[in-house]
C-alpha cells in the first residue's frame, strides 16, 4: 500500500488536525496494524522482559506474603491501611481517564477522543487489575476474600451494606467488568481486520479470527453495533465519577482527623482523572515516538491532555486549600494537630512534594510551547504522577499516623515487601501493556477509518489512483 | 449460488446503490463496510434495533435485585419464618438505622450498571447472530477488504425478488467496482 500519494493543497489545511488529512482507509489501516505484525523487534523484547522481571518480583513477594501473612508489611496500629491502600487508590485512579476517554468524550463527540481511546482503556483495564489485588492482598486471609459477596452460606453471614468498604466491592468488580466489556466490544472490527490481514499467519489469523466472533462488518451489524457501543458509554460515564466517589468514602467513613470530610468524593475524582491523564501522556509519548504515530497521536491530542490536567490540578489543588481551611476552621485540635503534622511532622519532605508536582508543575501548562512540547510533557506527566501517588500516601499514612491519642502516634516504616509489591505492580501494569502493544491495536482501526471518510479530503481523488492502476 | 456481492471503493457509492435495491423492494440483503457509514441506516431501511429497552429492562431488574437483597441481608424485618430460607444479618452499628435507603443507593446504582452493561455487550450478540465463524461472503477472496477499505453490496439468492440475471444487471448499473457470485 501506498503511502502520502495525495499531497494536501496549500492553503486549505486543517492547522493543527487531530489525523494528517492526507490518510486514506487503506493507509489508515496499514500504518495501525503494520506495529503488530512479526518480526518482534528487540527493543520490544528488552522492554518486555524488564516488565516481566518486575512482575515476577510482584509474584515473589505475594507469595512471600502468603506464607508470612501481612507481618512481613511495615503495617501495624495505628497505620493499618500502608502501602497496600496507597497503591489501591493511585491505580484505581489512574484507570478513570481511560474511561473518561471512551466515554464522556464519546458521548460529548469530541474527536481528538479517537485516536487515544483505545490504548486509554486497555490502561484503565490493566490499571484496575493492579488495583484490584491490594485490597485482597491486604485482607490478611485473602483466601476469605469471597467473604466479601453476599451469598448464602452455612454461617448464615452477610455483608453490612450501609459500609463504603462493601460499596468498594460492588463499585471495583462493576467498573472492571464494565470496562473489559467496552474495551472488548470496541476491539470486535479490528480484531476481524488482523484476521484479514493477508499478510499474517493462518494461526495467528484463527487466533484473531477466533476472538473477533466472525464479525463481517455488515450494515445491520453496525446499527446494532453502534448503539450497543453508545449504551455502554452511557453506562461507564458515570462510573467514572462513582467509583472513586466510593474509594473517597471509604475514607470520608472513617473518622480519622484528615479523613471524615464531605470534600473528599469530589476530589479523589478530580484527582483520579489527573493522575490518569498524567499516565495516558506518559504512556503516549513514548509510543507515538517508537511507533511512529506522530500523525495519528498529533499534538493536538498531548494539548488537550495538558489542559484537562491542568483544569483537574486546579480542582485537586483546590481540595488542598480546603482541606487545610476546613481543618483550621474545625477549630478541633485534631484537626488542626494534624494537619500541622502534615505541613511540618516527619512527612514534611512527602506533602512538599506533593504541592510541588500536582500544584506548581501544572502551572506551566498555561503555556502553550509547554503544551505542545512531548518530552517536556512526559517529565511534568512523571512528576504528576510521582506527586499523586505521594498524595494518596500522605492522606492514608500520615493522617493514620497521627490521630487523637499522642500515646498512639507512630511512624509508618515500609518494608522491603512493601515496596516489592508495589514496584511488582508497576511491572505487571507493563507487562500488560507491552503485550497489548504487541497483539493489539494501538489504536482503533475501524474508528480511525470513520475519520479519515469524515477528515479526509483525499478520498476521491485516492480511489482515482486506485481506478488508474496507480496501487 | 448464494447471491451477488458487489464492490464499492468509496461509501458515497454504496450509498447510493443501497438506495437503488432498496427501492426494487429486495429484502434479503445486506452491505460489509469497514467502518459504519452515516445514513447507510437509512439508505437501507433498517429498524431500530430495541436493544436499548432491552437494557433497560434488565438495568431495572438490576435494581431491583439490589434492593431486594439489602432489604433481605440487613433489615431485621425479613426474620419471619415465611423468608426464612435467605435470613437476613442485621447488624447495629453505631445505632444506625438497619434499613435507610441513602446507604443502599451505591449497591442499587453499581448492580444497576453492571446488569445494563453485561444485557448489552450480550444482546448485542443475540441480536446480531455472532459469534457465527462460517459465512458465504467469506468465500469470495476479495471480501477480506471489507475490513480494510472497501464496501460490498450482498443480494441474496434467497430472496424473492431474485432472478439471476436482472439481479446482476441491477447491480451492475449501480457501478461496482468488481461483481462476484457467493457460492453455497
Amino acid at each position: 500500500m501506498t503511502t502520502n500519494l495525495v499531497t494536501a493543497a496549500p492553503g486549505e489545511e486543517d492547522q493543527d488536525p487531530v489525523l494528517d488529512p492526507r490518510f486514506t482507509y487503506g493507509t489508515a489501516t496499514d500504518h495501525i496494524t503494520r506495529h503488530i505484525r512479526p518480526p518482534i523487534s528487540a527493543s520490544w523484547v528488552f522492554g518486555f522482559g524488564l516488565s516481566f522481571l518486575g512482575f515476577m518480583l510482584f509474584n515473589w513477594a505475594v507469595t512471600w506474603l502468603f506464607i508470612w501473612g501481612v507481618g512481613v508489611w511495615g503495617v501495624n496500629i495505628p497505620v493499618g491501611w500502608g502501602f497496600a491502600i496507597t497503591n489501591f487508590v493511585w491505580w484505581i485512579g489512574i484507570g478513570h481517564a481511560g474511561t473518561f476517554i471512551s466515554a464522556f468524550l464519546l458521548l460529548l463527540r469530541q474527536e481528538w477522543r479517537t485516536s487515544i481511546n483505545r490504548f486509554a482503556e486497555a490502561m484503565t483495564l490493566f490499571a484496575v487489575a493492579c488495583a484490584g489485588v491490594f485490597p485482597l492482598l491486604h485482607l490478611g486471609r485473602p483466601w476469605f476474600f469471597y467473604f466479601l459477596l453476599p451469598y448464602p452460606n452455612t454461617m448464615d453471614l452477610w455483608p453490612q451494606f450501609r459500609s463504603p468498604l462493601v460499596w468498594d466491592v460492588f463499585a471495583v468488580s462493576t467498573y472492571g467488568t464494565v470496562s473489559l466489556v467496552f474495551w472488548y466490544v470496541g476491539l470486535i472490527p479490528d480484531l476481524a481486520t488482523i484476521r484479514d490481514d493477508p499478510t499474517r499467519s493462518v494461526t495467528a489469523r484463527r487466533i484473531y479470527g477466533f476472538l473477533s466472533l466472525g464479525w463481517r462488518g455488515a450494515a445491520r451489524h453496525w446499527h446494532r453495533y453502534q448503539k450497543a457501543y453508545l449504551l455502554l458509554a452511557g453506562l461507564a460515564a458515570p462510573l467514572v465519577v462513582s467509583v472513586h466517589s466510593v474509594v473517597g468514602m471509604d475514607f470520608a467513613g472513617g473518622i480519622v482527623p484528615g479523613w471524615h470530610s464531605t470534600i473528599f468524593p469530589p476530589y479523589f475524582v478530580a484527582g483520579a482523572i489527573f493522575s490518569g491523564f498524567a499516565m495516558v501522556v506518559t504512556l503516549a509519548v513514548p509510543m507515538r515516538a517508537i511507533y511512529g504515530l506522530q500523525d495519528m497521536i498529533t499534538l493536538k491530542h498531548l494539548e488537550n491532555c495538558a489542559k484537562l490536567m491542568l483544569v483537574t490540578g486546579l480542582i485537586v489543588c483546590y481540595g488542598y486549600y480546603t482541606e487545610t481551611f476546613q481543618g483550621w476552621y474545625s477549630g478541633s485540635p485534631y484537626e488542626i494537630g494534624m494537619m500541622h503534622d502534615r505541613w511540618f511532622g516527619p512527612y514534611w519532605p512527602a506533602w512538599w512534594t506533593v504541592v510541588f508536582c500536582n500544584c506548581v508543575v501544572p502551572q506551566f501548562f498555561w503555556s502553550r510551547r509547554v503544551r505542545r512540547s512531548p518530552w517536556t510533557l512526559f517529565v511534568a506527566s512523571l512528576l504528576i504522577n510521582v506527586g499523586m501517588w505521594l498524595e494518596r500516601f500522605i492522606i492514608v499514612c500520615q493522617s493514620l499516623h497521627h490521630d487523637y491519642l499522642p500515646s498512639k502516634w507512630e511512624m509508618y516504616y515500609p518494608t522491603f515487601w512493601d515496596y516489592a509489591t508495589f514496584i511488582g505492580t508497576i511491572g505487571f501494569f507493563f507487562t500488560l501493556f507491552f503485550l497489548f502493544c504487541r497483539y493489539l491495536p494501538v489504536i482503533a482501526v475501524a474508528e480511525t477509518r470513520e475519520m479519515v471518510h469524515k477528515k479526509g479530503r483525499s478520498e476521491g481523488v485516492a480511489a482515482a489512483l486506485r481506478r488508474s492502476g496507480y496501487e | 449460488m448464494w447471491g451477488y456481492l458487489a464492490e464499492y471503493e468509496t461509501p458515497g457509492e454504496i450509498l447510493h446503490a443501497a438506495e437503488q435495491v432498496r427501492d426494487a423492494g429486495f429484502t434479503k440483503w445486506d452491505c460489509f463496510t469497514p467502518f459504519p457509514v452515516h445514513g447507510l441506516d437509512n439508505a437501507m431501511g433498517i429498524r431500530k434495533t430495541i436493544l436499548p429497552w432491552i437494557v433497560l429492562c434488565m438495568g431495572l431488574t438490576g435494581l431491583t435485585i439490589a434492593i431486594t437483597l439489602q432489604w433481605y441481608v440487613n433489615s431485621p424485618y425479613t426474620q419471619s419464618a415465611s423468608l426464612y430460607v435467605l435470613s437476613g444479618y442485621p447488624l447495629t452499628i453505631s445505632g444506625k438505622p438497619y434499613w435507610s435507603l441513602p446507604a443502599n443507593v451505591p449497591v442499587m446504582f453499581e448492580l444497576t450498571v453492571l446488569f445494563s452493561a453485561l444485557t448489552t455487550f450480550y444482546g448485542l450478540w443475540t441480536l446480531i447472530r455472532l459469534p457465527r465463524f462460517h459465512h458465504p461472503v467469506f468465500s469470495v477472496a476479495r471480501f477480506r477488504r471489507v475490513t480494510d477499505d472497501r464496501f460490498f453490496l450482498l443480494v441474496e439468492a434467497a430472496d424473492e425478488k431474485f432472478e439471476a440475471g436482472v439481479s446482476r444487471t441491477l447491480l451492475e448499473r449501480t457501478h461496482p467496482s468488481a461483481i462476484d457470485e457467493v457460492k453455497d
